[in-house]
């Protein structure tokens, strides 16, 4: 057996790839340009907004009287909290409806249900029934992570390929180990999926549970500034969410590529 | 002596929306070691479900299904399947692919490598050995998931149109392949495919099925010389058998 061709990864023909260089010059003009739409606003006429300039002083003082980190950190332990509680259970749940019919039928109905109701009107029962501490906070933003991944693992375990069972069957695999060893990697990428919905709904989540009571996070802050007719303030913390959301995101989108390079993109 | 594989009295149905769809219809076949039998015939003919049951995927209906004279239960490593799709496990290199079985067998590490090693060789692969299955072409694929069935020593082939889903070039050189495979490391052969020629050109004996019920028509012995060359290819002899092989597929009175 000789004579050996590779197909080289083939460039999609449909889609033509921007070169990254002319990429980033775009991604920064369209910033400054929305800067710059910002702050003509505020200077010509909504009254009360506030410029960039100002928000960033504000942002500096908040940045230095210690302010901006405790709420930072907060808020990034409330939702660090929630959403790896969140998906340390939908992971095995999610196995167990894909893999075991009995399982499926049983869970199916409460996550569905709990699905369509959103998260934050849990909130008014959560503190009737978990006080104002943290638990209730926590609780939200679980749920709210727990519910969205769930649903994507369970599906990532349906969908895998039947062939590649059977080729494990016949080569002497146990049902276990077709479970660790093909079920598993095989649904790894609708997995990671589905923890990036998952961030997405926790930190969604998170503004709106930190209104429970809370002494500090971002959430709160706003809410404080918001009495006080702060804006600056409120603009720090918008934008803090953000940037801390996008990073998150990114971060995963790291993991995933690392972790599911192996597919083949049609 | 006991053949290798033998179908006795085989039938299977599937339920269906109004009544039971008879997939198969007392099926008799003996397959002796070391031979290499292709079934051919329609679509809807049972062919797949017929090799489906001998690899233990699919539960016989009626009947028997022996290997060695027992009974077969479920899959097992002494029964290679290859596939139409491949099935590759896209995760893991074609080492790891090829690695997959061996590990299930518990056997030591270099005894492991070595039989990879072997038979990532065998079917020439030894170049990409460490190549993921995305980058590979469907032949090198195909390739890979023979050496994956070879390197667990299963004294059975059992082959799902394997070459269907690859262009006609590349399909004439994998069977060229195959049997260069075949015929260096023996194995008992049951190749499913849906190609006459492709039927003729690899087998001792051709299985001509015929369907609604899913039944074997004829079996037509293929007296041609093993190494099988471009020469025999093109030769009258080979011309005959494939006429007659197609007649029978294609020129199949109704069932009775």
């Amino acid at each position: 057996m000789t004579a050996a061709t590779v197909t080289e990864p083939s460039a999609s023909p449909r889609r033509r790839r921007p070169r990254p260089g002319r990429t980033v010059v775009l991604n920064v003009a369209a910033v400054i340009a929305g800067l710059a739409v910002w702050t003509g606003l505020s200077v010509s006429g909504i009254t009360g907004l506030t410029g960039p300039v100002e928000v960033v002083r504000r942002g500096a003082e908040l940045i230095a009287d210690g302010t901006l980190v405790t709420d930072v950190l907060a808020s990034l332990r409330r939702v660090f909290t929630g959403f790896v509680l969140g998906t340390v259970l939908a992971i095995p749940v999610g196995f167990l409806m894909g893999w075991y019919a009995t399982a499926r039928a049983l869970i199916e109905p409460y996550v569905q249900f709990f699905r369509t109701i959103p998260p934050l009107a849990i909130i008014p029962l959560a503190i009737l029934l978990m006080g104002i501490g943290e638990t209730p906070k926590v609780f939200v933003i679980f749920l709210a992570a727990f519910l969205s991944s769930v649903v994507s693992t369970f599906q990532g375990v349906l969908d895998v390929d039947r062939t590649l069972i059977n080729a494990a069957r016949v080569l002497g695999a146990s049902d276990r180990t077709i479970f660790m060893k093909v079920v598993v990697p095989a649904s790894t990428p609708f997995i990671i999926v589905g923890m990036r919905i998952g961030l997405g709904a926790a930190w969604g989540t998170l503004v709106a549970a930190e209104l429970i009571a809370a002494q500090e996070g971002l959430g709160y802050r706003m809410q404080q500034a918001q009495l006080y007719y702060d804006l600056p303030t409120i603009f720090v913390g918008l934008i803090s969410i953000g940037v801390l959301g996008l990073v998150m995101d990114r971060l995963l989108l790291l993991a995933e590529r690392r972790l599911t390079g192996w597919q083949e993109r049609r | 002596m006991i053949p290798k594989i033998s179908f006795r009295n085989v039938s299977k149905s599937f339920p269906l929306k109004g009544g039971d769809f008879l997939a198969l219809d007392r099926v008799d076949l003996d397959i002796a070691d070391r031979e290499f039998v292709t079934v051919v015939g329609p679509s809807g003919c049972g062919k797949s479900t017929l090799m489906s049951m001998a690899a233990g995927l699919t539960e016989p209906g009626t009947g028997d299904i022996l290997l060695d004279g027992a009974p077969v239960a479920g899959p097992g490593p002494d029964r290679g399947v290859i596939f139409q799709q491949y099935a590759l496990f896209p995760w893991l290199s074609v080492r790891k692919n090829v690695e997959f079985g061996l590990k299930l067998m518990n056997l030591p590490p270099d005894e492991r490598k070595r039989r990879a090693e072997h038979a990532i060789e065998l079917v020439g692969l030894s170049d990409f050995a460490d190549a993921l299955p995305k980058t590979l072409s469907g032949g090198m694929k195909q390739r890979c998931a023979i050496a994956r069935a070879y390197a667990v020593d299963p004294q059975v082939l059992l082959m799902d149109e394997p070459f269907g889903a690859l262009d006609a070039l590349t399909r004439v050189q994998l069977q060229d392949q195959l049997l260069d495979t075949w015929s260096r490391e023996r194995r008992t052969v049951m190749f499913i495919t849906h190609d006459v020629d492709e039927a003729v050109y690899l087998a001792n004996r051709v299985v001509v099925m015929a369907a609604r019920p899913g039944r074997i028509h004829r079996v037509i012995d293929v007296d041609l010389p093993y190494p099988r060359t471009e020469e025999v290819r093109l030769s009258p002899e080979f011309s005959r058998i494939r006429n007659e092989v197609w007649h029978s597929v294609y020129h199949q009175a109704p069932a009775a």
